[in-house]
């Protein structure tokens, strides 16, 4: 699914230059569900942008089902993202203007489908994610857990085949986490491509492959056990 | 949902934040539409003032100054009324009438008044055929079909500024000193300690003429004791093309005189509107660039606090082009928005004030409305341009740093 090819990625700050990605060459696969775990500053977020096709890297290239993402236009890259990308973020980014229904339309909206079709489709993903009753309030009348929630159905909206998701648990309470975890198995499960940025060992653990990554460079593949002492 | 949901939705969440670019922009078109407004009417009531005179020309005293043509006459000097004949006579082409003036201050009843001293037609055409002169002949080629037209009643005197038959006991009344005194046909007044009959009353001419009283010449010249003298000879040309030429024969022709067209007086009431007008593009510079500034600025701080949404709407897979839009679309509707309210403000503030300081009738001018609009609108889109641009060349990580 993603091929990284000695991809590097330097923030250029004035006259210094920070090395968030050192030169990484990497392979993810089909179906696959990867956590990328590491310190703050690691690079993991820059990363994720990369894979998503939303950071043009320093050097290498970013190889997407046989596509090299980053010789793409601004806008093949956002229809992309559009057709076959999912994100999940730790601050959720619903639109606060909109309703929990609304939201979820939003990619409905991007890809074309007619309103009928976005109304039932956008109420369907709501019932799943359970907020089927919640689906004409704002992202401020929901609590953290429901408005992650909101934005898991936003991100199936497009039916991606790839969910890019940076601490999606971040800001939730164990109760919700291990809700949203359901959620992602369920995705693993029918056959998406899930890539997690995390802190929490506990996610780590539910995917089925960790990569560590220290001051910019991905280390070794952690076993199962260390991965759980992390 | 459709696009304009989201753009729709987002004004009603925040409808302060374009507060400023929709006031700028609206007061912009505000006052220029007022401005447009009353110069148009201006200019329109001055121009069917000249074309009311028609090609007339002043001869006037050396030292008079001319700010108002009406009060033209209106000076205490004069020039010797012999000019009139040599006028007459001199067989000027296209020169189609001559009304000689002589107005003098006098009391009827009790009321301040102008006398206005004026020589009928016919005693012209006496002279003429006494002296078998061949008097007022048309220029060649002169385009108007009728030269010289012996139309009578007093109406002659607004549409020509000369009257066909007057004699030397009669009093003509202006129509308001009429309703004032409430005099009327074959009343007798007293004028200057002498008795004169009103042979008829002016129809309205909306002019000062309805203030005067008019008699014949010679026997204003008589009562006032001041000779065979004139304060102003109106010369009617035919047609428009003889006033320039006439102006450098009657310079040579009555030397001590200054002569004048009419539509050079009325241009200083021309250029008054010129000015206004040229106040009006400096105006429509100064607040294009105000309420552009203002729809820009707003548009930046919209863009600015919308930072994370807008990476969220690309990092899902909005376009550049549909971020841009979302920009470009409320500015459009915040344009349009602002053109119509400002050219009803602008109608608003002309339609009564206008009329009230000026006393000319200002009515609505729908086509205004159109570029009220339309030009609000170009200069909001153009404003917000630059700031859309650079929202949809925002980095998609935003989304991911925190708030
Ligand atoms: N836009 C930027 N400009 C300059 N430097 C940046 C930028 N974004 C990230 N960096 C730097 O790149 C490095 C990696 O950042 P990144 O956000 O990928 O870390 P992270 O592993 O996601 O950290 P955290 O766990 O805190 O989210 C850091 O040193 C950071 O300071
Ligand atoms: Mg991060």
């Amino acid at each position: 699914m993603f091929h990284l090819e000695s991809v590097s990625k330097q923030y250029q700050q004035g006259d210094n230059t920070v090395s968030a990605l050192d030169s990484t060459t990497l392979d993810i696969q089909r179906g696959e569900f990867i956590a990328i775990v590491g310190p703050s500053g690691s690079g993991k977020s820059t990363m994720l942008t990369l894979l998503g096709g939303m950071l043009a890297p320093t050097a290498g290239k970013v190889w997407f089902g046989g596509q090299s993402l980053y010789d793409l236009t601004v806008t093949e890259r956002a229809e992309l993202r559009r057709l076959k990308m999912g994100f999940v973020f730790q601050t959720f980014n619903l639109i606060p203007y909109l309703t929990a229904l609304e939201n979820v339309e939003v990619p409905l909206l991007l890809r074309g489908d007619s309103k009928s079709n976005q109304r039932k489709r956008g109420l369907e993903l709501l019932d799943q994610v359970g907020l089927g009753d919640r689906a004409h309030h704002k992202p401020s009348q929901l609590s953290t857990g429901q408005q992650q929630r909101v934005a898991l159905a936003r991100t199936l909206a497009n039916d991606p085949c790839v969910i890019l998701a940076d601490e999606p648990t971040g800001n939730l309470d164990p109760e919700m986490r291990d809700q949203v975890l359901a959620f992602f198995d369920e995705f693993h499960r029918s056959g998406k491509t899930i890539v997690v940025v995390t802190h929490d060992p506990e996610v780590a653990l539910r995917a089925a492959r960790r990569l560590q990554m220290t001051a910019s460079c991905v280390g070794a593949e952690l076993p199962h056990r260390l991965a759980k002492a992390a | 949902m459709n696009f304009f949901t989201l753009v729709w939705k987002e004004i009603r969440e925040r409808p302060t934040a374009m507060l400023t670019g929709l006031m700028t922009i609206t007061l912009g078109v505000a006052a220029l539409v007022a401005i447009r407004n009353v110069t148009f009417f201006s200019e329109r009531a001055v121009a069917k003032e000249l074309e009311a005179l028609g090609a007339n020309v002043l001869v006037l005293p050396k030292g008079v100054t001319l700010q108002d043509y009406y009060s033209a006459d209106l000076h205490g000097q004069t020039i010797p009324e012999q000019f009139v004949q040599q006028l007459a006579f001199s067989n000027l082409e296209g020169v189609e009438n001559l009304a000689p003036k002589l107005c003098v201050p006098a009391r009827l009843n009790e009321r301040g008044v102008i006398l206005t001293g004026i020589l009928p037609q016919s005693e012209f055409q006496a002279k003429a055929a006494w002296q078998s002169a061949n008097l007022f002949s048309k220029h060649k080629g002169c385009k108007k079909a009728r030269c010289v037209t012996d139309e009578g009643g007093t109406n002659s005197l607004a549409t020509k500024r000369t009257v066909q038959e007057l004699y030397k006991h009669e009093a003509l009344l202006g129509s308001d000193i009429a309703a004032a005194t409430g005099l009327k046909e074959g009343d007798k007044v007293s004028l200057l300690g002498e008795t004169l009959v009103v042979s008829a009353v002016l129809p309205t001419m909306g002019t000062v003429d309805d203030g005067r009283v008019f008699a014949h010449l010679h026997t204003v010249q008589r009562l006032a004791k001041l000779g065979e003298v004139v304060n102003c000879i109106e010369i009617m040309g035919c047609c428009e093309d003889v006033a320039q030429g006439l102006l450098t024969q009657l310079g040579d022709l009555l030397p001590g005189t200054k002569v004048v067209t009419i539509a050079q007086v009325v241009q200083t009431q021309v250029s008054i509107n010129r000015m206004m007008q040229r106040l009006s593009w400096l105006f429509l510079a100064i607040l294009v660039a105000m309420a552009g500034a203002g729809i820009a600025n707003s548009t930046i701080a919209n863009v600015r606090e919308r930072r994370r949404e807008i990476g969220t709407l690309m990092a899902i897979g909005a376009s550049p082009r549909f971020v841009s839009r979302l920009f470009l679309c409320k500015s459009v509707l915040f344009g349009s928005l602002g053109g119509l309210v400002g050219y009803l403000l602008g109608t608003g503030i002309a339609t009564t004030l206008g009329s009230q300081w000026s006393g000319m009738s200002v009515t609505p001018l729908p086509m205004l409305a159109v570029f009220a609009i339309c030009g609000a609108t170009l200069v909001s889109t153009a404003a917000s341009w630059w700031p859309a641009r650079s929202a949809s060349r925002l980095d998609p990580c935003v989304c991911f740093q925190d708030s």
